[in-house]
C-alpha cells in the first residue's frame, strides 16, 4: 500500500459545508439534545480520521482487496443507439462487493465505529443495499448489527432481507407511517437515542445531520474521481453530462463531486416520478418539494402546507424517500446541477433495454439514471459523451421486474398499459 | 396580546412555595378528536394538573414511542390542523386560567412561520412552546419571536448533555428546563432511574429556572420519586394510553385522565 491514499479521497477543497454543516441555506444539525454528544463525537472522530494516514491506508486496503476498486468503466454502444447515438459509459458500482456503491461509505463508517470503540451498529435501508453492505461490514469487523427496513420494502426486497440475515444481522420490519425508508430512518433514530452509548448509527445517504452529508459524500467521492480519470484515458475528454439517480442522493454526490469544478460538465440527477409527478404518486423531492426539515437537516422535502411530511411513492424502494441530501438542494438552487424526474415505466423500460442490449441487469434505482441518459443522449446527439453511475445490480429486483413485465403470468402484468411489442429487439 | 409566560412562572413558583413539585400533563391536540382533545386537557386540569403541554401532532415523531405515535397518527388521519391546536390552547386556557404550552417538532412551526406561529399562540393565550428537535444553535429566530410575544422557550436537556452545554442551553431557555429522565423516546418505564437526579443536579448548577423532569413517569409512586428532586413532573404517554384504552368511550377515557391526574397530583405532593 502506498503512503498516499488512492481511494479514500475526502474533498480536498473543504469549502463546503460550513463548520456548522451548511451548504448555502441547506444542511445544519436539527437533532434532539440526546444525540448532540454522539453526533459531535462522529464529527470529531471523522476529522481525526481524515488526518490520520493509518485510517486512509486501512480503508484503501479494504477498497482494493475487499470491495474490488477501482470499479470498471464500461462503454455500452448497443444501449447507446437508443440515446441518440451519444457515447455512453457506465461507472460500474454494481460490480463492487455486495453489489452497489453503498459499500464505499459503509466500510469508512465501520472503521470509524471501531475507532470510537462502539460495538453495535444500526442502519436504515430502503432497497436493502445499504443494509446488506452494513451487515457485511459488521460481519467483517465482528460488530452487532440491527437493520431497520420498512415493512413494504421487506416484501419487495425479500432477497436482500435474506442476505442480511445470513450475514448475521437482525432485520426489523418497521410498520409505522408509510412503512418505507422514511419510517425506517425514524425508527433507527429512536433506537439511537436509547442506545447511543455503545451504538453508531451508520447512516446510508448524504442526508441527516452534519457531519453525515459531507462524510458520506467523502466516502463516495472515489466514484467520480475514478470515473473522471477513466474517461480522460478512454474518451480523451470530460463528459458532457454525468448522470445518476437521486433518492437520498449518495451515489449521485459520489459521482458529481469530482466534476464540480468542471463547469462544462452537466450534472444531472434523476428523481423517481413514480406514476408521474402530476399524479401525486412520486418521490421527486427536488422537482416537486419545498424547503423543510426532515431527519436532521434542512433540504427539500415533500410536505403539505403545515409541514407534515407526505407519503412518497416509487417502484424503486431505494428512491422511495420524501427527502434528499442538503448538498443536492444547494446544487439545484445554485444551478450547478439539474434534476429531472423519471417515471416507473421509463425506468423499467431502461432496465430491460440495458439487460437485452448489453447483458447488464441494473438495479431499478440505477435504471432511473439510465432512462435519464437516454433522454439526455437524444438531446446531445451523436457528438455527446455521457457517464452514468450504475449504482447497483438488479438481482434484488427480479421479483418486481418479473411481475412488471408479466414474466410469471403474461395475463397478469403490473402495468397493463404496457405493450409487449415494445420488446427490446425493437430497440436494436 | 402577549403570551402567558408570567402565568407559567407564577404557577411553578407557587408549587415551589407549597414545597411540592408541579404536575405537567401532555396531551396531543386532535386526539381522539379536536373536541375530545380539548375535553381531555380540561379533564387533566380538573384532576389536578398544574400545567398542560398540548402536542401539535407530526407525521414523523422521531422522539416519540408507540403510544404517542399512535395518537398522532389518529389525530392526523382525523385532519387536525394548526388552527385546531391553537383552538385547543385557547379553550383550555380560557376555561381553567392555567398555563398551556405547545410541544411539537420544528418543521411544522418553521413551515407555518416562526413569527406567525408565535403571534397566534400568544393570541390564543399560550404560555410557551417546547421544540425538542430544535437545538439551541439553530434557535435564534424562534427565540426572538417567542420573546417578542411573551412565550417561554423551553429547551430539553438530556443525561448525555455535558456541563458546558447545559449552561449554554439553560441560558437560552425561559419558563422552565425540560430534563429528559433517561436516554430514549417517550413512553412509560418500569423505573425512572438515577440519571434523572444527577441531571437535575447538574442543570441546577447552571440556572435558577425551574427544572421539570419528563420521560417514563406513569404513576404516583414514580411522580413522588421524581418530585423529591425536581420542580415539576411531566407525564405524557400514561395520559394518552388512558384515552387509547377507552377508544370507543370518550367519557370513560376522560374519567380515566381525570383520575390519573388526581393520583399524580397526590404523588407530586409526597416528594418521595
Amino acid at each position: 500500500m502506498s503512503a498516499t491514499p488512492e481511494y479514500f479521497l475526502p474533498d480536498p477543497e473543504g469549502l463546503v459545508p460550513s463548520p456548522e454543516g451548511y451548504f448555502g441555506a441547506f444542511g445544519g444539525k436539527f437533532i434532539p439534545e440526546a444525540l448532540v454528544a454522539a453526533v459531535d463525537e462522529v464529527a470529531a472522530e471523522y476529522e481525526k480520521a481524515k488526518a490520520d494516514p493509518a485510517f486512509a491506508a486501512e480503508l484503501d486496503e479494504l477498497m482494493v482487496n475487499y470491495t474490488g476498486r477501482p470499479s470498471a468503466l464500461t462503454e455500452v454502444p448497443r444501449f447507446a443507439r437508443q440515446a441518440g447515438g451519444a457515447r455512453v459509459f457506465l461507472k460500474r458500482e454494481d460490480l463492487n462487493h455486495t453489489g452497489s456503491h453503498k459499500i464505499n461509505n459503509v466500510l469508512g463508517q465501520a472503521l470509524l465505529t471501531k475507532r470510537m470503540g462502539k460495538t453495535r451498529v444500526i442502519a436504515e435501508t430502503g432497497a436493502g443495499q445499504h443494509g446488506v453492505a452494513t451487515a457485511t461490514a459488521c460481519a467483517l469487523f465482528g460488530l452487532e448489527c440491527v437493520i431497520y427496513m420498512g415493512e413494504i420494502d421487506t416484501e419487495r426486497q425479500a432477497l436482500n432481507v435474506a442476505r442480511m440475515r445470513i450475514l448475521g444481522a437482525e432485520v426489523v420490519a418497521v410498520k409505522s407511517g408509510s412503512r418505507t425508508l422514511k419510517d425506517a430512518i425514524n425508527e433507527a433514530f429512536r433506537d439511537w437515542v436509547a442506545n447511543v452509548d455503545r451504538t453508531h448509527y451508520l447512516f446510508g445517504t448524504v442526508a441527516g445531520p452534519h457531519p453525515f452529508p459531507a462524510m458520506v459524500r467523502d466516502f463516495h467521492r472515489v466514484i467520480g474521481v475514478e470515473a473522471r480519470r477513466q474517461l480522460l484515458e478512454r474518451a480523451g475528454r470530460l463528459p458532457d453530462a454525468a448522470v445518476a439517480c437521486v433518492g437520498g442522493g449518495s451515489n449521485a454526490m459520489g459521482l458529481f463531486h469530482a466534476f464540480l469544478p468542471d463547469t462544462a460538465v452537466r450534472l444531472v440527477g434523476c428523481e423517481p416520478a413514480g406514476r408521474g409527478v402530476d399524479s401525486g404518486e412520486h418521490a421527486a423531492t427536488l422537482t416537486a418539494g419545498e424547503p423543510g426539515i426532515l431527519h436532521g437537516s434542512r433540504s427539500y422535502v415533500l410536505q403539505d402546507d403545515e409541514g407534515q411530511i407526505t407519503e412518497p411513492y416509487s417502484i424503486s424502494a431505494g428512491l422511495d424517500y420524501p427527502g434528499v441530501g442538503p448538498e443536492h438542494a444547494w446544487l439545484k438552487d445554485s444551478g450547478r446541477a439539474e434534476y429531472r424526474a423519471v417515471t416507473d415505466a421509463d425506468a423499467m423500460e431502461a432496465l430491460r433495454l440495458l439487460s437485452r442490449t448489453e447483458g447488464i441487469i441494473p438495479a431499478i434505482e440505477s435504471a432511473h439514471a439510465l432512462a435519464g441518459a437516454l433522454e439526455i443522449g437524444r438531446e446531445l446527439g451523436p457528438d455527446g459523451l455521457i457517464v452514468v453511475n450504475l449504482s447497483g445490480r438488479g438481482d434484488k429486483d427480479m421479483d418486481t421486474a418479473a411481475r412488471w413485465f408479466g414474466l410469471y403470468d403474461p395475463t397478469d402484468r403490473v402495468d397493463p398499459g404496457h405493450e409487449p411489442a415494445a420488446e427490446a429487439g425493437a430497440a436494436e | 396580546m402577549s403570551g402567558t409566560i408570567t402565568l407559567l412562572e407564577q404557577t411553578l413558583a407557587a408549587a415551589r412555595a407549597e414545597n411540592r413539585a408541579a404536575l405537567v400533563a401532555y396531551l396531543p391536540a386532535g386526539f381522539p378528536t379536536v373536541d375530545g382533545g380539548i375535553a381531555a386537557v380540561k379533564a387533566a386540569f380538573e384532576g389536578g394538573a398544574d400545567i398542560v403541554e398540548v402536542g401539535l401532532p407530526h407525521s414523523d415523531p422521531v422522539l416519540d414511542g408507540p403510544v404517542i405515535q399512535t395518537a398522532d397518527d389518529i389525530a392526523l388521519r382525523g385532519g387536525v390542523r394548526i388552527a385546531d391546536v391553537l383552538r385547543t390552547v385557547r379553550e383550555a386556557h380560557a376555561a381553567t386560567g392555567k398555563p398551556v404550552l405547545v410541544m411539537t417538532y420544528w418543521n411544522p412551526v418553521d413551515r407555518y412561520g416562526a413569527e406567525r406561529f408565535a403571534a397566534e399562540l400568544a393570541e390564543a393565550g399560550g404560555a410557551g412552546c417546547i421544540l425538542p428537535d430544535l437545538p439551541v444553535e439553530e434557535s435564534a429566530g424562534w427565540r426572538a419571536a417567542a420573546l417578542e410575544h411573551g412565550l417561554a422557550t423551553v429547551f430539553v436537556v438530556a443525561p448525555s448533555s455535558r456541563d458546558e452545554r447545559l449552561a449554554k442551553i439553560t441560558a437560552a431557555g425561559s419558563g422552565f428546563v425540560y430534563a429528559a429522565s433517561l436516554m430514549g423516546v417517550t413512553g412509560t418505564r418500569e423505573s425512572v432511574g438515577e440519571q434523572a437526579a444527577d441531571l437535575v443536579r447538574r442543570t441546577r448548577a447552571t440556572t435558577t429556572l425551574p427544572v421539570c423532569v419528563g420521560l417514563g413517569v406513569s404513576n404516583a409512586a414514580q411522580a413522588a420519586e421524581v418530585a423529591a428532586f425536581a420542580d415539576g413532573v411531566i407525564v405524557g404517554s400514561a395520559f394518552v394510553k388512558r384515552l387509547l384504552d377507552h377508544d370507543d368511550d370518550l367519557a370513560g377515557g376522560l374519567a380515566a385522565v381525570r383520575a390519573l391526574a388526581g393520583e399524580l397530583a397526590e404523588g407530586v405532593r409526597k416528594r418521595g
